[in-house]
């Protein structure tokens, strides 16, 4: 089950660009979340503040208060340890080149050291079944290489493989952005069924997108976080008027 | 914690449709009991700790690795100077050029261990003569060759070529050695020589250009002809930098743009003066670049040299006179030096040479990398 | 009409020229490939005709006798070249990795890097009087050690450099992977990174051990050479290049004759130890699992 994640004062830079400013946030447990702006709006290196990869740049400075569940991540718990409960998926499928199938999903817990075999096929199997992928790589999960793989199947094969590490929240930056429309449509599926066990953050630049997997939605511009209220709110009746103007194409 | 929380397989729970539930507050505690409890996976994970411990040792011992790169440098350096002070305080900068005389045939006297006379000149002169032959024979033949490889040659041989030049840089040293013993020498002796000397000291070139010194008895082909000597060095030298030349002018002379060829094509030009024009002037920079990185491998050279060279710390003009140079005399004295002040010489000549080499790959780094960065390195 | 002449006399020269400069370079090409050729025919035909069984299991007869092999210089060879790689490829890897995943953009890098490639350029025989004042001077004999040791350090900025070359290959995104699932950081570069580019690696570290494993001049007063039997680090250690040199300059057919086997077989063993590794390195990463 996921956990909510409150976000206050929360501003970041990338040298002296200020990408993120006083950002304050309370994102739902066990929901979806969607975040939508223009290009370069801060809202992939929001998500990247979550669970502190941000700072893997060695130019990034962050500074405010991000709690999820009832741990301040910047102050109780190192970046690895938060990393372990914070999934992520990224905008490109990225699967570790060298490793087979079973090896990718069960990445996470090989590279930490879990090497308990029977429980490790439970996992892989879990997850990729949560994924949904597991009826079209089963039969060759230790022949094929991950990366054998096509871009959609790598991407839920990334999202088995987040899942694999039992995660409370499941960050996902634009997941479907360099997809097809038929991976796209499964990878949607996908968040829908698993929201209601994980509290998902997906970032996204399709709005339709966002309308069709998420309970709440945010709307991000120029580093701010404009407005943040349910879906339908934001979709039919913005209070603000540039969600509004973006929301119907205005610009962006 | 919150981690008290169902891990429950979300495949048998799937449902589809949009969930109903309104969003429930921040930070609250799902369900707690549950027939598993904490689940295995984050069970363990939790009991990961951070890796903040052994991330720094990690990131430490990469630091020291590197670090040890400057102390090895930094070592040999120290090495070599401290071990060479006997001599330097003995002979000084004069250790350099100056020599003595034998007092009965009068003839320079520069280097005898017995004696201890130690004076570099003949070590000096015997590197960079023979570098300079090599260079005069390599260059152009790799120029030629890079053109070739680049420009002319068709598609089908360009492969089997490079590799076969590159398949040279991998013969190691002592073997172009042996070669050259029982083979280049007596080619040199009875084949190549006969044809040179002729053409140096023919009459009408003595009498006309006699007053340059490289011409007739005293000349650079003057004396007897062994086959072993300065000559029979830098043409094995030759052979042995012309991979390394060809390659880098090859490298050079592909990161020149397609557009500038065709420029030069476009305008009329032939083959030849779009390469003269568009390519080799554009690379000359990495030519020259190259020519010095092989200069940089000639002068530290060291088996083939003293295989041929005839290990003989004279100095004289002819090309086939035996000479010595600084790599081939370490090779050969030093595990039998005499005393002390000969291993300390021994050292010094090895001290000079590493401080040249180290300049002379600087030169030769700083304009190939100039080339095939990018950076426009086209002084008109 | 005389215009007109003196264009077609112009291009006719520049045509000229132009095969003129088309037969140099041929000529230029005839002259490299020549001598390559006469080097690898000598190599077969008198390293061949040299080769025989006892040159593989016997040691050196005394001076002047016929017979006899080169089986301690080989056995030499190989140890040596194991204390080199064991001394020269974790630094050489370590460094790299420094370079890529530590220290990329920093002036450090920037100054390890200048100091690895002024290693490369330093000429064998001084890095052979540096080994001998380091570790045979202060153990007062010749050793195998210090001969492994002058190899070693010229492994060193071979390895480095190819190694980080190949680590800045790999992807960003992959490295963001490993991080994203909470694997440190000394982990994802060991498992994820420097293994995603191990083949790679592999290539360089090989480069380095082909270029080694035939020089003499760091040997010559490091392992110094041996005519028996040995296998120990403290003691003097024969060695195929060296075994080639001493036999290459002595007056005796029958040893001119063993250093053209031993060049061969020198030469052999290169060839076959790079392309071993390539095969296998290609295999394992054809197959993709680990």
């Amino acid at each position: 089950m996921g956990v909510g994640i409150e976000v206050k004062a929360l501003n970041a830079w990338y040298g002296s660009n200020h990408t993120l400013q006083d950002i304050e946030l309370n994102i739902p447990a066990n929901h979806a979340t969607a975040l939508i702006g223009p290009s370069g709006c801060g809202k992939s290196t929001f998500v990247r503040c979550l669970n502190r990869m941000h700072e893997t740049n060695p130019i990034a400075r962050v500074t405010g208060t991000v709690r999820i569940g009832d741990l301040d991540i910047y102050h109780d718990i190192s970046p690895v340890e938060i990393r372990r409960r914070v999934g992520m998926v990224f905008q490109r499928p990225n699967p570790f080149p060298t490793m087979s199938i079973y090896d990718n999903v069960c990445g996470g817990m090989e590279l930490n050291g879990f090497r308990n075999r029977r429980e490790l096929d439970e996992i892989v199997e879990r997850s990729l079944r949560n994924a949904a992928l597991w009826d079209e790589v089963k039969d060759d999960l230790k022949k094929k290489s991950g990366a054998s793989l096509s871009g959609g199947q790598q991407q839920r094969m990334c999202i088995a493989r987040a899942l694999a590490v039992d995660p409370e929240v499941l960050l996902m930056d634009e997941p479907a952005s360099a997809l097809d429309p038929v991976s796209t449509s499964k990878i949607e599926d996908l968040i829908f069924q698993l929201k209601s066990q994980y509290t998902i953050v997906i970032v996204t630049h399709n709005m339709q997108q966002a309308a069709r997997v998420a309970e709440k939605t945010g709307f991000f511009l120029n580093g701010r976080m404009v407005e943040f209220d349910s879906t339908h709110k934001i979709f039919t009746n913005p209070s603000d008027k540039r969600t509004e103007d973006y929301i119907t194409g205005r610009f962006g | 914690m919150t981690d008290l929380r169902v891990p429950n397989p979300v495949a048998t729970t799937l449902q589809n449709g949009p969930s109903e539930s309104t969003a429930p507050a921040i930070g609250q505690m799902p369900e707690t009991s549950t027939p598993r409890g904490i689940s295995a996976v984050r069970k363990y994970l939790l009991s990961r700790g951070n890796s903040s411990g052994s991330d720094r040792l990690f990131a430490g011992a990469m630091l020291l690795c590197a670090l040890a790169i400057f102390a090895l440098v930094a070592l040999i350096a120290v090495e070599l100077v401290t071990q060479s002070q006997l001599s330097w305080h003995a002979f000084g900068l004069p250790f350099f050029y100056r020599y003595n005389v034998d007092p009965v045939t009068h003839l320079p006297l520069f280097w005898d261990p017995v004696n201890g006379v130690f004076y570099a000149l003949p070590f000096i002169y015997g590197t960079l003569m023979t570098s300079l032959v090599a260079l005069c024979i390599a260059v152009p033949l790799a120029i030629g060759l890079a053109v070739f490889l680049t420009e002319m040659c068709p598609r089908w041989m360009r492969a089997p070529l490079s590799f076969f030049t590159e398949l040279l840089a991998a013969i190691p040293s002592v073997v172009y050695g042996l070669w050259a013993i029982f083979v280049l020498v007596p080619l040199l002796r009875e084949h190549i020589n006969p044809i040179l000397i002729p053409i140096f000291n023919a009459p009408i070139l003595t009498r006309t250009l006699g007053w340059t010194g490289l011409f007739g008895d005293n000349g650079l082909f003057g004396g007897v002809n062994l086959g072993l000597g300065i000559l029979c060095g830098g043409v094995i030298l030759a052979i042995m930098i012309l991979p390394i030349i060809a390659s880098l002018t090859r490298e050079v002379m592909n990161s020149v743009p397609n557009s500038q060829r065709e420029a030069a094509l476009a305008l009329g030009a032939t083959r030849w003066e779009m390469i003269r024009m568009a390519v080799l002037r554009n690379a000359r920079i990495g030519i020259v670049g190259s020519v010095i990185l092989g200069l940089g491998r000639a002068l530290g050279e060291t088996m083939a040299v003293a295989m041929v060279i005839g290990n003989s710390p004279e100095i004289h003009l002819s090309l086939l006179s035996m000479g010595h140079s600084m790599a081939s005399v370490i090779a050969n004295e030093f595990s039998e030096a005499t005393s002390d002040m000969h291993r300390s010489a021994l050292i010094e000549v090895g001290l000079a040479l590493f401080l040249v080499t180290i300049v002379v790959n600087a030169v030769a780094r700083i304009l190939v990398w100039a080339v095939t960065r990018g950076t426009p390195a086209r002084v008109q | 009409m005389k215009g007109n002449r003196g264009r077609t006399l112009r291009s006719l020269w520049r045509s000229g020229v132009d095969h003129m400069a088309t037969a140099l370079a041929i000529l230029a090409t005839v002259l490299v490939v020549a001598p390559l050729i006469a080097i690898f025919f000598y190599l077969v035909y008198k390293g061949a005709s040299s080769l025989n069984w006892a040159f593989f299991t016997q040691i050196p007869k005394p001076e002047g006798e016929v017979g006899g092999g080169m089986a301690n210089a080989i056995v030499g060879s190989a140890v040596v070249l194991f204390v080199a790689s064991l001394f020269g490829i974790p630094i050489g890897i370590g460094g790299g990795i420094y370079l890529a995943e530590f220290g990329r953009g920093t002036r450090l890098a920037n100054a390890v890097r200048f100091t690895a490639d002024v290693l490369n350029g330093v000429p064998s025989i001084v890095m052979g009087i540096a080994a001998f004042s380091l570790i045979v001077v202060p153990m007062h004999h010749y050793s195998a050690l210090a001969g492994g040791v002058a190899l070693g350090i010229m492994m060193i900025p071979t390895v480095t450099r190819t190694t980080e070359e190949m680590l800045l290959m790999v992807p960003h995104s992959v490295r963001e992977a490993a991080l994203g699932l909470g694997v440190p950081n000394w982990r994802s570069v060991i498992s994820i990174t420097l293994k995603t580019a191990s083949p790679g690696v592999i290539t360089g570290c090989m480069l380095a051990f082909a270029r080694v494993a035939g020089e003499t001049a760091p040997l010559l007063f490091t392992a110094l050479g041996n005519q028996f039997w040995s296998v120990s680090l403290n003691h003097e250690i024969s060695a195929l290049p060296l075994q080639i040199y001493n036999y290459a300059i002595s007056p005796y057919d029958d040893q001119h004759r063993q250093a053209w086997a031993g060049s061969l077989v020198l030469i052999a063993l290169i060839v076959i130890a790079v392309s071993l590794v390539r095969f296998f390195t290609s295999r394992g990463t054809l197959k993709g699992a680990s």
